[in-house]
């Protein structure tokens, strides 16, 4: 069952588009927001408080690659290696990260604390190439040993009060990134 | 010609994101003398300021705005933020630095063409710069920038910030519209286009951030001032993302029509390592591959376009003498075939033989026939696609093979890259 908060923000989707379908995507976002990712179930509960068939919310979600269909590990973390990062080194710091964590792709380290999806499509960053994208946090300029500190810290233990498994794909909202001031850094 | 700073001019100032420094640097002020003009003087200003869209294809944007059907409402504007093509990352920069000048640019191009209800579609990765306009929205409204009878104005309009959810072909204007609308992002026949029969089948403007953030300075400063920068064909400036071997990746905003060689030689700080340059590449992951001996060409649509490539949506990646061109190549083709959305045959089918092709390059398992055999399926597709995406996935790669099919035939003599052959061996 998906909390009462999340009925509430779909609901307010619905009258916010003038179609109540264009509230299909932000309305998977809310779910996958509260549970770490959106299940056959859940899906169904959207089709009833949008009033819409539940084999079209199926059909949408399916169609886009962030919507996660099973639950994953506490930090979700990916790679590019699209030309412009393929350039500056991707290769090797993904195969350092998949041998640091000691997974193939789609697993999760065995604390449950690190999902290794695969490698990436450019994620619009390719001016801090190489990169990694760790819980839709970007970390750019990256070598061996950022890597290694970015790993030790998401393998701190789960703070009191956070149950293993919430969302991973979707870390609380963030106050947006202070702005950068240098003239070409991105 | 050089850099010019116009849309990044005050990047230096802090906390630029939050609207009353905004405002403390002439924010707001295009907007408000927008407000003082009839919506029809402002579709002309726009028109013969010259501004041409930066999403990739360049359409006039004041000639765009045109096209609407007279008397017929409501009518939408989209912002397009989804920012996907490889290489690129300047609609990204723009937004974090400065939200509320994407959000003013917005305001203005929706009151010129009469839109009550704006939208801005932002990749699903850029979860920042979501929040970064989500709160400059918030701002807007609070200050009476968006709502009921702006200003005093008897202007209403709202906007509502819409997130993707990972689709590089929902960034073609008829797949965001599509995906705008829940269902899956599949491109739709173009006519009609947009503006006659776009989101819910309303007249629609889609325009990209980097477009409409150009809108408040042409507002404020006129059509002669933005006219004298730049080339007659290209007025203004572009965010060019430069990427690969350089010394200095990052965004640069340069005067439409400086010689390619200052930005890389220059502001990128040349080639890295102290190598040579071998290929550069403008536009983006779909367009074709220049060589040094096109450094002196302008960064500028037609320019570029007159040398072989296309501006796209203003990449720059640099590649050195140690690349391997086929790998590079197979990573876009790759790419494509994983973005194809699926609908139509020619890029559905072809891009994944060109990619099969790719990876047996690589393997060192192609056969001398192989390299016609691309060009082959490049025909195929290229004009045969429903989309320009299709199209688009040949183009690369087959400058590539035009420029350096040396590199290919190594890679079949071989039996695998050469490139990664030398490496191992410099390292041994
Ligand atoms: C496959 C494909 C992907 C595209 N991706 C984007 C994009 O991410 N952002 C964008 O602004 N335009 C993109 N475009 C171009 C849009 O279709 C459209 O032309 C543009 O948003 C119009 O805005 P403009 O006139 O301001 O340039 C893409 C086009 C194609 C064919
Ligand atoms: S060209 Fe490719 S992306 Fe475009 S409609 Fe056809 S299959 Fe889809
Ligand atoms: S190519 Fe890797 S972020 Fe753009």
């Amino acid at each position: 069952m998906l909390a009462k908060s999340t009925v509430t923000q779909i609901k307010d989707l619905a009258q916010r588009y003038p179609s109540k379908q264009s509230a299909i995507i932000p309305a998977l976002w809310a779910v996958q927001h509260e549970q770490g990712f959106v299940g056959k179930e859940a899906m169904a509960e959207i089709a009833g408080h949008l009033g819409l068939p539940s084999s079209l919310i199926e059909a949408t979600a399916s169609f886009y690659s962030m919507f996660l269909t099973k639950p994953e590990g506490r930090h979700d973390v990916v790679i590019c290696v699209n030309a412009p990062c393929m350039l500056r080194g991707a290769d090797e710091m993904a195969a350092y990260l998949q041998r640091a964590l000691g997974v193939r792709d789609g697993q999760t380290t065995s604390d449950g604390a690190i999902t290794w999806h695969s490698t990436i499509e450019c994620l619009g960053a390719c001016g801090g190439a190489p990169m990694m994208q760790v819980d839709h946090r970007f970390e750019e300029n990256l070598t061996e040993e950022r890597i290694d500190t970015i790993i030790e810290r998401l393998r701190q233990p789960v703070p009191a009060g956070r149950a293993s498994g919430a969302p991973a794909a979707e870390p609380p909202k963030r106050k947006p990134a202070a702005p950068k001031r240098a003239r070409s850094e991105n | 010609m050089a850099v010019k700073p116009l849309l990044t001019k005050d990047f230096a100032t802090e906390n630029l994101a939050q609207l009353k420094v905004y405002e403390r640097t002439g924010g707001y002020g295009g907007f408000k003398k927008a407000l003082e003009m009839q919506p029809d003087d402002l579709v002309e200003l726009v028109k013969k300021s010259g501004l041409r869209g930066r999403g990739g294809a360049g359409f006039p944007t004041g000639n765009k705005w045109s096209f609407l059907p007279k008397g017929v409402y409501p009518r939408y504007l989209v912002c397009n933020a989804d920012e996907s093509e490889p290489g690129c990352f300047k609609d990204r920069y723009l937004i974090e630095n400065s939200p509320h000048q994407v959000l003013e640019g917005i305001l203005i191009a929706s009151y010129a063409i009469g839109c009550n209800l704006a939208f801005i579609y932002i990749r699903g990765e850029y979860l920042p710069q979501h929040d970064a306009l989500e709160t400059a929205i918030a701002e807007a409204r609070q200050a009476g920038y968006i709502g009921k009878n702006v200003l005093g104005k008897g202007y209403d309009v709202d906007v509502i910030l819409h997130r993707g959810a990972g689709a590089y072909i929902c960034g073609e204007e008829t797949a965001l519209l599509t995906s705008l609308e829940g269902y899956r992002g599949e491109p739709r026949l173009k006519p009609p286009f947009p503006a006659i029969k776009g989101l819910y089948g309303k007249p629609t403007v889609v325009n990209n951030v980097e477009t409409v953030s150009n809108l408040p300075h042409i507002v404020l400063n006129g059509a002669d001032w933005f006219k004298a920068i730049g080339t007659p064909t290209g007025p203004g400036t572009r965010l060019w993302c430069m990427s690969g071997h350089v010394n200095r990746p990052g965004n640069y905003e340069m005067e439409n029509g400086t010689p390619i060689r200052e930005l890389i030689e220059e502001h990128g700080g040349g080639v890295w390592k102290n190598r040579k340059l071998k290929a550069f590449q403008p536009g983006g992951a779909s367009m074709m591959v220049l060589l040094p001996e096109h450094l002196d060409v302008g960064l500028d649509f037609d320019a570029i376009a007159k040398a072989g490539s296309l501006a796209g949506a203003g990449a720059m990646v640099v590649m050195d003498e140690t690349t391997c061109m086929v790998d590079a190549a197979r990573r876009y083709v790759k790419f494509f075939h994983h973005e194809s959305c699926g609908k139509c045959t020619p890029c559905r089918e072809g891009t994944f033989w060109m990619a099969n092709i790719f990876d047996a390059m690589e393997a060192g398992e192609a056969k001398p026939a192989d390299i016609d055999l691309l060009l082959d399926i490049g025909y195929s597709i290229d004009g045969r696609s429903f989309c320009p995406l299709g199209d688009a996935s040949t183009w690369f790669p087959r400058s590539v093979i035009k420029f350096f099919r040396d590199e290919f035939q190594q890679h079949i003599s071989e039996k695998g890259c050469p490139f990664k052959k030398s490496v191992e061996e410099a390292v041994a």
